[in-house]
């Protein structure tokens, strides 16, 4: 394998790694705000253990989201120094402005409500969990900002042979940032809502602190109906605008070879990826150009002809990315989606009329459910990335040309097998951790730290 | 000035704040299986940097990004350049990081231990790399004509280079005991004063030799001789300091010697970031390596307001733990 194949796996591992935990930091902890509210407001205790329980998961799943992430910001000038040198102009900006806007906002503050219990006012502590929610979400902003540069491309020009901004203010309202952001948003607040719901279930097929998770799990299914139907609606309309902006991705993920009127929804497709055939495929008439355009005609462009259009533009060469992963990546992410919309419907009903207790099967499967965010969240990840190769910047810039030139094969092999082994030991100690926290349940207070 | 100086020193003040903050927060790591004796001990010792750890590693973040914005090409040649080092630091950042939060929430004592000298072991990593990569920033690496790294792992880890690295492990050791002489009481207080005395020395004199060996400013031969003095009379001052147990005062000193360091370290490379061993005219300057001026000019009215605000929140964060750590406090982690 060589140096830019490696570096490739190397992100890719990392970055997937890194958003198994991001994802339930930006969700859960606007809940644990939320919790921490109503003890203020109110004056409840219970809400108060609430806050402590959910708040002791959040702190194990946050320390990993954290660090993992330090190794996202060096790895640019590590292995994509090229691409570091080519755009640095403008992806330095954002990464920056997250640092000094958000990341010292989220991390300081954090380190206030952690060991400002018994140091601050009620309110003022309380204040501190929601500054965090905020810099973690602002944080989350600026890195998609910066991705956004990367998928569509705004405010710049190419000068002796680099990309320089000349509009920072089109790079922040980058439309593909505003549909993104709020679909990362609401999938993590998704995440979090499954996650709460999960652990409630397993508690409650224990029947241990029957009326902590029983309250628990209605926040949870609420915030999950809401946060899951978001999330469906907003990607509806960034698959809109993706068809737009970045057609051959949508062609991938649809492998559809030809272009047609109307175009016709995949919802099953077993194809021959070198010869560009379909080999079955099972298929809604009309489907598909509905949902790009709204009505039921309207052409959809296929992969031949984007593929013909971009060689006329930037010479000859393979602009197709993987149709398979795209394919199938793609429809994982929406299958789960959709799955997970019925699952917090059903959820919401049956916690309603507090038929859950006695229904050991669907708590089970509550359980289980906790791990269908994940999968979501890691899928879409990677459609979103591989549906953009041969770029690293969209019709700018490929990646073949972004990989650091002294940078040897062997060198990214040492910190890719590095990374995997501390990685891998990591998540163990990570799960075991969090399996041991959320089953030990609330602890009362004086009990907690010795 | 013109905005490529004003980056320049930013990303100096930057990493002097990283010095600063993080150089006690690695000295306290490192120092923690050896000045705690007992459980209880080491929970204090984690717990006086417990509530600041995170937001001051975001000083090296922010100085990594603030790089990245301002000086993409210098950013690039680097980090690909120290790759091998880097993955080094990274593994400690995450072992260290990941320790502190995990550490106390076991009871088992094996577990515990176990990541006490992870945590030690994760913070002597950055610890000393970081003086390996300002050394070598100072003393020059063979860039070529596209400012790309042509050597290899070894001509990173010259003994000049290693000199730096064990300057800034023993600065940071003299930093974190002196720092826990502050926030801590009785017998951890006593032990971090000894051996801050006796780590103090070999800082010191590494400190000498470091800086007898360091290249000249071309820019500024005076300054940097000044610099020079102005870093070892801060660091030797707190010796009659510490004698009278001023701790306070001590500690002031050893963070301005940290800061002078930082300040010696980039006026000896101005107006270049960059040192090229195979010619001066493959120097990357703050010019040829900077952003555009247009970028330049947004990361400034972004850096002026929020670089005081952080100041004046993170303050507040010393601030409201402004109290020691004893046995008989709440003590979180």
């Amino acid at each position: 394998m060589d140096a830019l194949l490696l570096a490739r796996w190397q992100f890719a591992a990392t970055t997937v790694y890194h958003f198994f935990f991001v994802p339930l930091t930006l969700g859960l902890v606007w809940l644990v705000a939320f919790f921490e509210t109503k003890y203020v407001t109110t004056g409840d205790e219970s809400w108060k253990r609430m806050t402590k329980f959910w708040g002791k998961l959040f702190l194990i799943n946050f320390a990993m989201g954290l660090v993992t992430g330090i190794v996202q910001e060096f790895q640019f000038g590590m292995n994509w120094s090229e691409y570091s040198r080519f755009v640095g102009d403008i992806f330095g900006a954002p990464l920056a402005i997250e640092a000094l806007l958000a990341f010292f906002l989220e991390s300081t503050f954090l380190g206030i409500w952690i060991f400002g219990w018994d140091k601050l006012s009620k309110k003022l502590h309380c204040a501190a969990i929601w500054v965090v929610a905020v810099g973690s979400n602002l944080s989350a902003l600026w890195i998609l900002i910066a991705n956004s540069f990367m998928q569509v491309p705004k405010g710049f020009s190419i000068q002796n042979g680099k990309a320089i901004m000349n509009d920072f203010v089109a790079i922040i309202t980058n439309q593909h940032v505003w549909w993104q952001f709020p679909h990362v948003i609401t999938s993590a607040l998704a995440t979090a809502a499954f996650f709460v719901m999960g652990i409630s279930a397993w508690h409650m097929l224990r029947k241990s602190h029957s009326d902590f998770f029983n309250r628990s799990f209605k926040v949870g299914a609420v915030i999950a109906l809401v946060a899951t139907s978001l999330v469906a609606l907003i990607g509806h309309g960034q698959a809109q605008y993706m068809i737009k902006v970045q057609p051959m991705k949508m062609a991938a993920a649809e492998a559809l070879w030809k272009s047609e009127n109307p175009a016709g929804l995949a919802l099953f497709s077993i194809f021959d990826e070198e010869k560009k055939q379909d080999i079955f495929t099972v298929r809604i008439p009309r489907a598909l150009s509905f949902l790009a355009y709204n009505r039921f005609e309207g052409e959809v462009k296929g992969i031949n002809e984007l593929q013909a259009q971009m060689e006329t533009k930037h010479g000859p060469g393979d602009y197709v990315p993987s149709v398979f992963l795209s394919f199938w990546t793609f429809r994982t992410m929406v299958g789960v989606g959709f799955a997970m919309i019925g699952i917090a419907a059903l959820s919401l009903l049956l916690a309603m009329r507090n038929k859950l207790a006695s229904n050991k099967l669907v708590l089970w499967g509550l359980f289980a459910s906790l791990l269908l965010p994940y999968i979501a969240n890691s899928t879409g990840w990677i459609f979103t990335e591989l549906g953009r190769q041969p770029w690293i910047v969209w019709e700018v810039l490929k990646t073949s040309s972004a990989v650091s030139p002294n940078v040897t094969a062997g060198m990214v092999l040492f910190s890719l097998v590095t990374f995997t082994l501390l990685y891998g030991s990591l998540m163990l100690v990570d799960i075991w951790l969090l399996t041991k926290t959320a089953k030990a349940g609330p602890i009362e207070e004086n009990l907690e730290h010795n | 000035m013109d905005l490529n100086t004003l980056w320049f020193l930013l990303i100096g003040v930057l990493f002097a704040g990283f010095f600063v903050l993080e150089g006690f927060d690695y000295g306290v790591g490192m120092l923690l299986p050896f000045l705690g004796k007992d459980d209880t001990e080491r929970r204090i010792i984690i717990n006086t940097i417990g509530p600041v750890w995170d937001g001051n590693e975001v000083w090296l973040l922010t100085a990594g990004g603030a790089m990245f914005a301002a000086f993409p090409a210098w950013y690039a040649s680097l980090f690909s350049a120290f790759y091998i080092p880097l993955v080094a630091f990274l593994l400690g950042l995450i072992l260290r990081g990941v320790g502190l939060e995990f550490r106390s929430k076991d009871k088992s004592p094996k577990w515990r231990n176990l990541w006490d000298w992870l945590i030690a072991f994760g913070s002597f990593l950055p610890a000393l790399l970081i003086g390996v990569v300002f050394a070598n920033l100072v003393r020059g690496l063979p860039f070529n004509s596209r400012a790309i790294f042509a050597g290899g792992v070894l001509d990173l880890v010259s003994p000049f280079a290693l000199l730096g690295g064990l300057c800034s492990l023993t600065l940071f050791l003299t930093q974190g005991a002196l720092f826990l002489s502050l926030k801590t009481e009785a017998e951890i207080r006593t032990r971090a004063i000894r051996f801050a005395t006796i780590i103090r020395y070999l800082a010191f004199a590494l400190l000498i030799v470091l800086y007898a060996t360091f290249p000249v400013s071309s820019e500024n031969r005076i300054l940097s001789q000044v610099l020079r003095v102005l870093t070892l009379v801060t660091f030797a001052a707190p010796g009659w300091l510490m004698r009278k147990e001023r701790m306070g005062w001590s500690f002031a000193l050893s963070s301005l010697t940290l800061v002078l360091f930082v300040v010696t370290v980039f006026q000896a490379i101005f107006p270049n970031v960059l040192i090229s061993s195979l010619g001066e005219n493959f120097n990357l300057t703050i010019h040829t390596a900077s952003s555009s001026p247009y970028t330049l000019t947004i990361m400034s009215f972004v850096a002026l307001i929020f670089v005081p605000l952080v100041l004046v929140y993170q303050g507040w964060t010393y601030w409201i733990f402004r109290k020691r750590i004893t046995r008989n406090s709440n003590i979180i982690y």
